[in-house]
């Protein structure tokens, strides 16, 4: 077997993922001319007092991955071996990080609905939260300006505004504000700066602000011309600024990154490249979602065509940003998610006392049923604020709901760790209400930012790996859309698997189906909508599909889109209940 | 597996850095002994501050109108002081709109920094100064009790602590709350009541304590002007019984209750102080530990959330939950003897 050229030069690659709870290392090697994963050791992360360094938990991380692996990573000094020495250490070494809080960011900009549109997305692409806005149409006085940016003390100021070769004055005006608001601030917290406005100021924001912040990075502009948006760029200045920033804020970060020959990378950065990736090699005219929800955000990265919309929420985490979610949707809808009978005030509580100790896990029903119905209700919310962002290239089968995506992979442990696979299913169809037909795949070891970061150094192991089986196939998912009263039938099934062997099925409206299709098969499945439903082949016109076989087979979601429950809090419990039995037989 | 550490303890030395905000300077001398709202530095803290545009005023250059200036950087100015002036036809003049000083002139700007106000660090805690930190602080040392919370609405203050409870699951009645509390720290077991919290801002008390707070009091909570430190944390439950027996044994002594709110990235957290006199000072807290069978452990999850037990053993691969969830596991021996499998992540070293 030829053996691809790249495999000559680098066999071994570990993969380091600082998360904000777990730090992770991942292998992969080759393994009969192939690269694949090997294994995971995890630790906790320990870039919080009392350690403020990554340090403990990288070195103990990788230290469960020689145990499990028998295989040596750190010299005596606790250096990584790099490259390989016989049967020891690795031959690439990529890391990314979600670690920290959200970096405190102020977007300046000039035009509401043009530069700080813009860079409001770009400021959602890594984990930040906006804690001031500054632009031409604000009313506050310039000094009012500077008050409140010495009382933010933000870690980033993202500046954009302005398209190339256009007027400059007021950019200049608002830069003078920057500048002397940053002159003013002790210079242990002077911020970072990003510059991604109008090219033709690049000099003289380098000559006015470089002296005045703790890094100034000049990128590409975002806004060229009025009608162009143009994120790319200036996302990996960003990313690139938002690992100089916690390098310095955070121990052994600065290490780390040396490691990884200066590619540290945003672990949402990472998942974003792997997505983009994804959805230009499969060349669908269907979207490539990924969804990854921790304890630091929930990270949303949706590519269509090769153009990628990624969108980064803190406050939709599953630590401590639930302190503040009820300020972002109300307790009613979370409490639509929960098949018992559990009050607000404790589902309040739950919330405050789960932001003090992100790490800790469900041991009881209820409180699983709690954490599921907030990872739920969070993700739902993320997607939601992410779908305002995506491409012009995006099918929609209905404006407002979910697009058409193929594959949807999920990642996070309230997730893919949830006790039963069901658990997990009904999380996501729940949470994204997917339409059409689509599959569901779970990243059960947290692959994809590794995969993303090992791009860099080997474009030809993310394929492989994705190839390999490493992912979990969860479920081919059928979701018709119509307006039609429950009980109605929407949909005529029919499953022919390998053998020959035949699954009909008539599919009412508001009913959950499972067709068996175990994984290592495949079968060929015909949809034949009625009374003019649409899944996805345009009103009431039906078409066969080859699908390969999941842990959980085919699953005919005719719950409805959107999904609408019973006034009646007790039918809706039993609802919830009735549909996991349906999924888990 | 590294364990995280709550401290509980009857006996320690506590020594922490308070730092201004911005350079200042320090008022505190090497040794001085200090009560938590003493003054140890202070910085000079403007009102705001005001960019005056002398160019677009005076419809001229910046350059040009950075010759007109009549103030420097560092100059104290009085309200109406001219500021800049233009001679000739048309003569403008610019004034100051407040008494201030510079703190900018140039690009035919100035910015002044107006007010004199004066931004004062309090210790936060009694003890004696152990270290000075040039322009910005000191280390302050404290021999005694400590009982860390998890939550405080971020004021500060001392007296005397009154316990208001028989059982540390007792909650706090605002019909309880009596004239003979007055200025003292009040220790209760719950509140779910936003009577009771508002009778303790009315009489008012020094400060509140309490083993676990309903979050819907959360807002007004945050607008009490006393310092509350939730101990446990959010809901309806008991205080813990290591604390509870702690604080109790130490009613009627003076106590800081320090409401600094939790930050797991620094590890500020609220704290109760209770100073002891020491013939020799007592080891300090240990930040860093790993679970092993004999610790003291705090349940911080349910079931048994705040309960206190002993950490029996470590119990091999993963344990099944009640949720369905495996995960690694700790024996521990509850207070009344009952024997529960513990994810090792929903416990705290108590130390």
């Amino acid at each position: 077997m030829a053996m691809p050229t790249s495999l000559v030069d680098i066999d071994s690659l570990l993969a380091l993922d600082v998360g904000a709870s777990t730090t992770r290392a991942i292998l992969f090697d080759v393994v009969e001319g192939y690269y694949r994963f090997i294994a995971s050791g995890q630790a906790m992360t320990t870039a919080s007092a009392p350690f403020k360094n990554v340090g403990e938990g990288v070195h103990q991380a990788i230290e469960n991955l020689q145990t499990v692996t028998g295989r040596k990573f750190l010299d005596a000094n606790l250096r990584l071996i790099l490259p390989s020495q016989e049967s020891s250490g690795v031959d690439a070494f990529a890391a990314t990080i979600s670690a920290g809080p959200p970096l405190k960011t102020a977007v300046v900009g000039l035009l509401v609905d043009v530069s700080f549109k813009s860079a409001h997305r770009l400021a959602r692409t890594i984990y930040s939260r906006v804690v001031d806005t500054i632009g031409m149409n604000d009313r506050r006085k310039p000094g009012e300006q500077i008050d409140s940016l010495l009382k933010l003390r933000p870690d980033l100021i993202l500046i954009a505004g302005g398209t190339d070769g256009g007027a400059t004055r007021a950019m200049q005006k608002l830069l003078e504000t920057i500048g002397l608001a940053c002159y003013l601030l002790p210079a242990e917290n002077r911020p970072a700066v990003l510059f991604v406005g109008n090219q033709n100021l690049a000099v003289e924001v380098k000559a006015s602000l470089q002296s005045l912040t703790s890094s100034l990075t000049i990128g590409a502009n975002l806004r060229p011309t009025l009608e162009t948006e143009d994120l790319l760029p200036a996302q990996r200045s960003l990313a690139d600024l938002y690992t100089a920033i916690r390098r310095s804020q955070i121990g052994g970060v600065e290490e780390l990154n040396a490691w990884a020959g200066g590619n540290l990378m945003p672990t949402a950065y990472a998942q974003g490249r792997i997505i983009r990736f994804l959805s230009q090699v499969y060349d669908s005219r269907k979207g490539i979602l990924g969804i990854d929800i921790g304890a630091s955000a929930a990270t949303v990265a949706a590519a269509f065509g090769g153009k990628l919309t990624l969108g980064v929420y803190p406050q939709f985490g599953l630590g401590e940003g639930l302190a503040g979610l009820l300020g972002y949707t109300n307790i009613e809808d979370i409490i639509r998610w929960l098949p018992l009978d559990i009050p607000s005030g404790v589902v309040q509580d739950y919330l405050q006392q789960k932001s003090l100790y992100p790490t800790t896990l469900p041991a009881t029903t209820e409180d699983l049923a709690l954490e599921q119905a907030i990872t739920r209700q969070a993700l739902y919310l993320a997607l939601n604020a992410t779908s305002k962002d995506f491409s012009h290239q995006t099918q929609w089968l209905v404006p407002g709901m979910t697009p058409f995506f193929e594959p949807i992979l999920a990642a996070g442990s309230a997730i893919t760790n949830a006790p039963t696979l069901g658990q997990s299913l009904m999380i996501l169809l729940d949470a994204i209400q997917p339409v059409g037909v689509t599959t569901l795949i779970l990243d059960q070891n947290n692959l994809l930012p590794a995969l993303g970061a090992a791009a860099n150094l080997n474009s030809i192991l993310p394929i492989q790996v994705l190839e390999s089986g490493a992912f979990l196939g969860l479920a081919s998912v059928v979701a018709p859309v119509i307006s039609a009263q429950p009980g109605t039938p929407i949909l005529r099934v029919r499953l022919v698997d390998k053998n020959g062997n035949e699954t009909l099925l008539e599919v009412k409206q508001g009913a959950l189906e499972v067709l068996p299709l175990p994984s290592g098969q495949s079968g060929r499945l015909f949809l034949e909508p009625l009374h003019h439903a649409d899944v996805g082949f345009g009103v009431g016109r039906g078409g066969n599909m080859t699908v390969s076989g999941t842990a959980l087979g085919v699953v005919i979601d005719a719950r409805g889109r959107p999904l609408r429950f019973p006034a009646d809090h007790g039918q809706r419990r039993e609802l919830l209940k009735k549909w996991l039995w349906t999924i888990e037989g | 597996m590294l364990a995280p550490v709550a401290h509980i303890l009857p006996l320690t030395t506590l020594r922490r850095e308070r730092l201004l905000p911005v350079p200042g300077r320090v008022v505190v001398r090497m040794g001085q002994k200090i009560t938590p709202l003493d003054v140890i530095a202070e910085a000079n803290y403007g009102g705001g501050h005001t960019l005056l545009d002398v160019a677009s005023q005076f419809g001229i250059s910046e350059d040009a109108a950075d010759d007109l200036m009549r103030v420097r950087t560092g100059d104290r100015i009085e309200e109406n002081q001219v500021i800049a002036t233009r001679g000739g036809l048309s003569r403008k003049t610019m004034r100051a709109p407040h008494n201030g000083h510079v703190v900018a002139v140039g690009g035919g700007r100035v910015l002044l920094e107006v007010g004199d106000g004066t931004y004062e660090l309090r210790a936060g805690m009694p003890g004696t100064i152990t270290r000075l930190i040039p322009e910005r602080g000191a280390e302050i040392t404290v021999n005694g009790a400590l009982v860390q919370g998890v939550w405080g609405n971020g004021r500060v203050d001392i007296g005397l602590m009154m316990p208001l409870l028989s059982a540390p699951d007792e909650p706090l009645a605002a019909n309880r709350i009596d004239v003979i509390l007055r200025g003292s720290i009040v220790l209760a077991g719950t509140c779910n009541d936003a009577a009771a919290l508002r009778a303790a801002g009315d009489l008012p008390v020094r400060g509140l304590i309490l083993g676990s707070l309903s979050s819907t009091l959360l807002p007004l909570a945050m607008q009490a002007r006393f310092p509350l430190v939730v101990i446990d944390g959010f809901g309806n439950r008991p205080m813990n019984s290591a604390a509870y027996k702690l604080l109790i044994t130490n009613a009627k002594r003076e106590v800081t209750a320090n409401g600094e709110p939790f930050n797991r990235h620094t590890g500020a957290a609220p704290e109760i102080i209770i100073p002891l006199p020491v013939a020799q000072p007592p080891p300090m807290p240990h930040e860093v530990t790993a679970f092993t069978p004999g610790q003291q452990v705090r349940l911080v999850r349910a079931p048994h959330m705040g309960e206190i037990g002993t950490l029996v053993r470590l119990l091999p691969g993963l344990t099944a939950m009640p949720s369905g969830l495996r995960a690694v596991a700790g024996e521990v021996r509850l207070e009344r003897s009952r024997q529960v499998a513990v994810p090792l992540v929903n416990l705290e070293v108590l130390g």
